[in-house]
């Protein structure tokens, strides 16, 4: 016999409305319009569209709203609106080296073409907080320089040339949609990379600093880390072009890494691989880290640590099935519990016997 | 009808520049350009997902890097000629104009019209916001200079 137990409705309805109330806070204080949340928090916003898969900056910035700027949450709530809308298709890959550059630098290089620009950066900042903010300062326009209309190639292109540095590979085989079809372990690496690029900030950067403290070495340098606009274009039938849908802002992250080479391979650094939603650097290259340790197996090497675990570190990744998973133990266990508490009684009750009994014949 | 070969490259530059503006922005324009032509919606708009591509190393293979939001609509102006509009968002509005825009474009009588008040304009604006980002972006450039230390 299975009996359903139903209840807290009400409970809940009130809850919900409770939610509404505390998320709008003292009602003395203005409300946040969306535009202030999409301007002024745009890298909050920025890792919502990342890690919940889909570029829309006023969707993300609705979804940390709703979310009381809970990101797993807001990024939970991007990911259930995309499952709503029909697909159109696949677009043609973005040409990251045709990107308008909003900062790019090199700690390997440091006359590249292009130069480095620093953009918008938190690097070289002291870090101390800043009151006038709070009260609303003004900050001043920003200086100008004449721009120098100069291509800004990247890195591993430069350095292709004479085989130091490992290509990029070719390859327009069939290409994997973790969306499309479940994953199965080993995923090819364009596969791990949309898992990647998905992926929950923490647990990439935790996974990449365990790389540099001796978990799976790999010697990195930032080759270069890109941030910019790249064209969007998609092949429709009804024009006889691609139609141009815009630009989204993505970061680029290039690592180079030592490989001592083999008998058949001559010494060449190799290469991991980030590409981010949004001005996302440490995610970029928390990526790039975890890619390049991820091809453990193409380059014969030991796997020894966490990061090297591409069935680990992939199905661990998603920040909307972990907490989905660990969330769930908050939902009435009642029954499952009421069953183990019977056995481990049952249990207890049986040791009690044995215990009396072998006493009772000593 | 007067035949006239629709240049599809300055058309593909012409719907990037519109799929990349601001829905403001095309309002204004089409104030300036006047009434709008008589016509009717062909595919009413429509939301979707389109998943955006990069290349494994910048250059390799091609991967999917997950999704944006894009509209696209068609029109048919009464005159007969079909505009298509496709632009990463939601706005279904700004899709209608646009593909307005471009029917209009293909239009021998309005074609004119269209490159003078839309086109150019969207384009002038576009330039600008560009040449000052690029500018400010300019000014965050590194200039390396070597200390001379020690004697000689």
């Amino acid at each position: 016999m299975y009996v359903a137990v139903k209840g807290g409705e009400a409970a809940i309805r009130n809850a919900h409305r409770l939610l509404a109330d505390r998320r709008r806070g003292d009602p003395t204080v203005p409300a946040l319009h969306l535009s202030q949340i999409v301007e002024q928090l745009a890298l909050g916003v920025d890792r919502v569209m990342a890690e919940g898969a889909l570029y829309d900056r006023e969707l993300a910035g609705l979804a940390l709203m709703q979310a009381r700027g809970d990101m797993i949450e807001a990024i939970f709530l991007v990911r259930a609106y995309r499952t709503t809308l029909p697909r159109f298709g696949y677009t043609l890959p973005v040409d990251t080296g045709a990107m308008r550059i909003e900062r790019r630098i090199s700690a390997t290089f440091k006359d590249l073409p292009g130069g480095q620009v620093l953009g918008p950066t938190f690097d070289y900042t002291h870090r101390l907080l800043e009151p006038e903010l709070a009260e609303g300062a003004k900050p001043p326009a920003p200086e100008r320089r004449e721009a120098v209309a100069e291509a800004s190639p990247r890195v591993t292109d430069l350095l292709g040339h004479d085989g130091l540095i490992e290509a990029d590979g070719t390859g327009d085989g069939e290409i994997t949609d973790i969306t499309r079809t479940p994953m199965e372990f080993p995923l090819p690496r364009d596969g791990r990379l949309q898992a990647l690029s998905r992926g929950d900030e923490g647990f990439l950067l935790a996974l990449a600093y365990s790389t540099q403290r001796g978990y799976a070495r790999s010697h990195p340098f930032v080759g270069e880390i890109r941030i910019g606009e790249v064209e969007i274009e998609l092949e429709v039938p009804e024009l006889p072009f691609p139609a141009p849908l815009g630009r989204v802002r993505l970061t680029e992250c290039q690592m180079v890494n030592q490989f001592k080479g083999s008998a058949k391979a001559p010494p060449q650094f190799t290469r991991g691989y980030g590409l981010v939603f949004g001005q996302s650097e440490r995610k970029a290259m928390a990526m790039a880290l975890c890619d390049r340790a991820l091809r453990a197996a193409e380059f014969g090497e030991d796997i020894v640590a966490a990061a090297q675990d591409e069935e680990f570190v992939i199905s661990h990744s998603d920040n909307v099935q972990a907490t989905g998973f660990v969330e769930h133990l908050k939902l009435p266990h009642y029954v499952d519990f009421q069953a183990e508490l019977d056995l481990v009684r049952r249990m207890r009750a049986e040791r009690q016997d044995v215990t009396e009994t072998r006493e009772a014949a000593e | 009808m007067q035949e006239k070969v629709i240049d599809q490259n300055e058309r593909r530059r012409l719907m990037a520049i519109v799929a990349r503006a601001p829905r403001t922005a095309i309002e204004e324009a089409l104030v300036a350009f006047g009434p709008l032509p008589p016509h009717r919606e062909l595919r009413k708009a429509q939301t979707g997902l389109v998943t955006l591509r990069g290349r494994i190393g910048g250059g390799g293979a091609a991967f999917n890097l997950g999704e944006a939001t894009v509209t696209r609509t068609s029109i048919r102006l009464e005159t007969g000629e079909i505009g298509h509009a496709y632009a990463l968002g939601r706005d279904a509005k700004k899709a209608r104009l646009s593909a307005l825009i471009d029917a209009a474009f293909q239009s021998p009588v309005l074609h004119e019209r269209i490159v003078g008040k839309v086109f150019e304009p969207l384009a002038r604006n576009e330039a600008d916001d560009e040449r000052q980002k690029a500018e400010e972006t300019a000014a965050t450039k590194v200039d390396f200079f070597t200390l001379v230390r020690g004697e000689d």
